[in-house]
């Protein structure tokens, strides 16, 4: 296995996309499992599609159309999610067609039929080209920089947000930058699980992390570990039975939580409520 | 003599089609210990989050100490309701009191001075829930949970504090506890107090509002009382106003 990943640059680019990977959903995943926005961010990786099929139809890099569909579609749900009036959630199923539609049409629109684009609809992390690497590192960045620099800001705001607001905070500002965080970490994804699968990847380290601890850093550190754990075990057993990545480490991600929650449910409480009453 | 804090006049708020509150005027002075009772959808709540620019006002206008909310020199301190919060939030009770530390403006790596978390001990002492600064919320019971909420708003060091139902859904001994404390923290600062506990805030506070949409009795706590809950005459008006005439319920 070293071997091969000293040997083939398709391997080496399959590892620095899993790490990337992992930093962003440990960090933007805890806070979507926390703030309750996995619909929105599924919504919003959705109509990442239109922009795929926009991309193969001019003749551009479809990851970058999905960039900038998922931009407008994060834009375009948050805005109305602070207008509170309960249309949200109808929202984000018309974005999610939407965008999946607009991607089925503009496909239909071009001559022959992309072989490539189940790549981004179901994800291959073996397929990562080197501008694929180097737009997830630049996101990488930007989502890890702003998190981690205005984290205090970011701790009171998720926990509260009408306190912050209280405090003299721009409270819209740091919503809009929360919506754009969320789209940039999706197009950072699409590569890797692919378009029908980030929301796995986006809840199920967060959700196991949950489970082991409680304190807000620390579940994100425990995020990006686990969510390592999934990408490379994932990795390996894709490229030994050589079937699609995302769909591998969707499938770990999830099977670990299982076994993690039961673990949990049925070892460590037992034994803890069992101490308790001695 | 007492001095203007807040200034309300003519404000109306609607969410979409209803209304909540409709040209309303009052003024809050210093020192004052104001209760504000009144109906559920009556505006309470949103009386509040008008004052603290949480909800955009329709009409109208607020002017705090004769000018802006962001130029005064007015510090503002508000409880929510516990039913808003999101209470499975992974963080201790000392980060949520420390957070009321947090400076205005974003400053990255942001660490807070020993004087900030010395002032959040000295406020987790004075609210009487030092034993719980390393809990996780969510561990929290009702009332030490509003506790918490109590002690964040002091963290800013307020002139003013705003508190909605601070005593609902939780038991009488802790309600008995708030109250006490609210009663020593109104030496030291105004308190808007909205809640249901009608009989108990009678002896708390120097002056109560009976708010329905608009301000329908405003002064001594006594009289208010007297005037909304014993005059026939009003009883009959309030029934009209919600749908229930004498004389359906007789038949």
């Amino acid at each position: 296995m070293i071997q091969v990943i000293m040997e083939y640059r398709f391997m080496q680019y399959a590892i620095i996309s899993a790490v990337l990977t992992s930093l962003v959903c440990g960090i933007i995943g805890v806070i979507i499992v926390e703030k309750r926005l996995v619909m929105m961010s599924g919504g919003i990786a959705h109509t990442t599609y239109g922009g795929v099929g926009l991309g193969y139809l001019l003749g551009f890099e479809p990851i970058i159309g999905a960039f900038f569909f998922a931009i407008v579609a994060a834009l375009g749900i948050g805005f109305i999610k602070t207008k509170k009036t309960g249309f949200s959630d109808i929202v984000i199923g018309l974005f999610w067609s939407l965008g999946m539609s607009l991607g089925i049409l503009f496909i239909g629109l071009m001559p022959g039929y992309p072989p490539t684009i189940t790549t981004y609809l179901f994800g291959n992390i073996l397929s990562v080209t080197t501008f694929d690497l180097i737009l997830m590192i630049v996101l990488t960045v930007i989502v890890l920089l702003v998190i981690l620099v205005f984290f205090q800001d970011w701790k009171a705001h998720l926990f509260d947000q009408e306190f912050t607001k209280i405090l003299g905070k721009k409270t819209k500002l740091m919503e809009t930058t929360l919506m754009i965080l969320i789209a940039l970490t999706i197009v950072v994804l699409i590569r890797v699980v692919g378009i029908v699968l980030v929301i796995a990847l986006l809840t199920a380290p967060a959700a196991t992390a949950s489970i082991v601890t409680k304190k807000l850093n620390f579940r994100m550190l425990y995020s990006v570990i686990f969510s390592l754990f999934f990408t490379l075990t994932g990795l390996f057993i894709s490229y030994s039975i050589n079937v699609s990545s995302g769909a591998v480490i969707v499938f770990v991600s999830i099977v670990t939580f299982c076994i993690v929650f039961l673990i949990n449910r049925y070892i460590i409480k037992r034994k803890q409520i069992k101490w308790a009453v001695k | 003599m007492t001095q203007k804090l807040i200034d309300i006049e003519n404000v109306s708020v609607s969410y979409g089609q209803i209304r909540a509150l409709t040209n309303l005027n009052l003024t809050i002075f210093e020192n004052d210990y104001l209760g504000i009772i009144g109906p559920n959808g009556g505006g309470k709540s949103t009386l509040l989050k008008a004052i603290l620019d949480l909800v955009p006002l329709n009409e109208g206008k607020m002017t705090y100490a004769d000018t802006s909310l962001k130029k005064s020199n007015i510090k503002i301190g508000y409880v929510p309701q516990i039913t808003e919060m999101n209470r499975m939030f992974p963080i201790t009770v000392f980060e949520v009191v420390l957070s009321g530390k947090l400076p205005q403006k974003f400053q990255p790596f942001f660490r807070y001075d020993s004087q900030a978390i010395q002032d959040t001990l000295d406020t987790l002492d004075k609210v009487g829930i030092a034993k719980l600064a390393d809990r996780q919320i969510n561990e929290l019971s009702g009332g030490e949970f509003q506790k918490m909420l109590i002690a964040r708003a002091l963290s800013l060091k307020p002139t003013i504090l705003f508190l909605d139902e601070p005593t609902a859904m939780i038991d009488n001994a802790s309600q008995k506890q708030v109250f006490r404390l609210l009663k020593k923290l109104s030496t030291e600062m105004t308190i808007v107090l909205v809640t249901h506990q009608i009989t108990t805030i009678l002896k708390q506070v120097n002056r109560l509002v009976y708010l329905d949409k608009n301000i329908l009795a405003d002064g001594d706590p006594l009289e208010v009382y007297n005037y909304m809950y014993r005059q026939p005459i009003v009883s009959s008006i309030m029934n009209r106003n919600t749908g229930f005439s004498e004389k359906e319920e007789t038949l």
